[in-house]
């Protein structure tokens, strides 16, 4: 009962999270303000939600799935928003 | 609950594909073509069809989405804007895609339900626990071993669009990754974990999830990613490991089957008693050889950048 508690306030927040994100890649003027909203808030989201979800795993081994999941989704996401703002700063450049 | 969250998925993946055909852009198209696939295999796994959900995101979403890539960012470079930026409803291809899918929606529904044997009681002889690696390498051997050659035909064919001269330049775009920066860190970071995930997924393939073409597909992956990174050096046509990986899979597969019917019984015929020590040395084969072609195909024909016009 309570794990299941601690699993939607989790999962919940990770959602807002999201969203937050979503909004920030919709509205922010340019490229750069528009991966910060992305990068930071979904990999949060992606926390709290593999967070909310740890709650529910039945092993050990569920759960180093799940931080696995995260671990990996954080490095790519870190990786490639830093390869885009290069990609993008270098059109910036070539305009000018 | 399951049901909303089903309706969404499907809503979803119908506005997706909607959006992939309509038009604005190449580059738009092939995002949402991913983005389509990453739904598809969300509704396979929710289908309960855990395999081809793998399958659909390795190689429909994720291999095919950077092959597409690719060609755009080739068509880019070679400065065809013309042929890039045409758009808008092409009427033909819409008339006949949409006739396709009626045709094969009228069959679906015209055609009598087929009486199939019932298998269930077979898997236990075949060496593996898994229903779909059962039928991929035993029950249906020939189609896979067709698909492992036509995989290798493919990459032929795009060798084939080589220069003469530029056959023994090394394999795709030259990768510009600074020392030190983030991509060659991710490419240092990430092999370790995608070998043993996909080495993982081929051997868990016997048994449960994965399979070959999952697990080469990652392979081909993490090889991408350390090219990438200049970790890897860039691949040339004329190393004899690379051609001796691309057939290694087909050739085991082909050799096992020529065996089974020296020894007296059919082509590709695998007895119950070994089946589990075949299957396992055709998949780690195939799946060597499908993670090179793949990473290859990716890479694209030898072009020699430096004498290009």
């Amino acid at each position: 009962m309570m794990a299941d508690i601690a699993t939607y306030v989790l999962t919940a927040l990770g959602l807002v999270f999201f969203v937050a994100g979503t909004v920030g890649l919709l509205r922010f003027p340019d490229t750069f303000s528009r991966l910060h909203a992305l990068t930071k808030a979904d990999n949060l989201g992606l926390g709290f939600i593999a967070l909310g979800l740890a709650f529910q795993a039945e092993s050990w081994a569920q759960l180093a799935m799940l931080a696995l999941i995260w671990a990996l989704a954080l490095l790519a996401a870190g990786t490639v928003a830093q390869l885009v703002a290069r990609a993008a700063l270098a059109g910036l450049q070539e305009d000018e | 609950m399951t049901l909303a969250l089903d309706l969404a998925l499907c809503a979803l993946i119908v506005c997706v594909s909607l959006a992939t055909v309509a038009g604005g852009g190449i580059f738009r198209a092939i995002i949402f073509f991913i983005t389509y696939g990453l739904f598809l295999a969300i509704g396979w796994a929710r289908l309960g069809a855990f395999d081809v959900a793998l399958a659909e995101a390795a190689i429909g979403a994720g291999l095919t989405g950077v092959l597409l890539l690719a060609a755009h960012g080739r068509l880019r470079r070679m400065r065809t804007k013309a042929v890039v930026q045409r758009t808008g409803l092409n009427l033909p291809a819409a008339l006949a895609a949409t006739a396709m899918t009626g045709a094969l929606g009228w069959a679906w529904f015209a055609l009598p339900a087929p009486s199939v044997p019932d298998l269930s009681q077979s898997i236990a002889q075949t060496g593996v626990g898994n229903p779909v690696t059962a039928v991929l390498l035993n029950f249906r051997a020939w189609d896979t071993l067709l698909e492992s050659i036509v995989l290798l035909a493919a990459l032929l064919g795009v060798w084939m669009l080589a220069r003469e001269e530029d056959w023994n330049t090394p394999l795709g775009p030259r990768y510009h990754a600074l020392s030190g920066g983030v991509l060659v860190g991710f490419g240092r970071l990430l092999p370790p974990v995608g070998l043993i995930f996909g080495a993982y997924l081929v051997w868990a393939g016997a048994e449960s999830v994965g399979g070959a073409f999952q697990g080469g597909t990652v392979l081909a992956a993490v090889g991408l990613v350390a090219l990438m990174a200049n970790v890897l050096p860039a691949p040339s046509i004329s190393q004899a490991g690379l051609r001796i990986a691309l057939v290694l899979g087909p050739g085991v597969f082909l050799c096992t089957g020529l065996l089974a019917a020296a020894l007296g019984s059919d082509f590709l015929s695998i007895a119950p008693e070994v089946a589990k020590a075949m299957i396992l040395t055709i998949e780690i084969a195939l799946s060597i050889s499908i993670a090179v072609t793949l990473a290859l195909l990716v890479l694209g024909p030898p072009v020699d950048t430096q004498g290009a016009p």
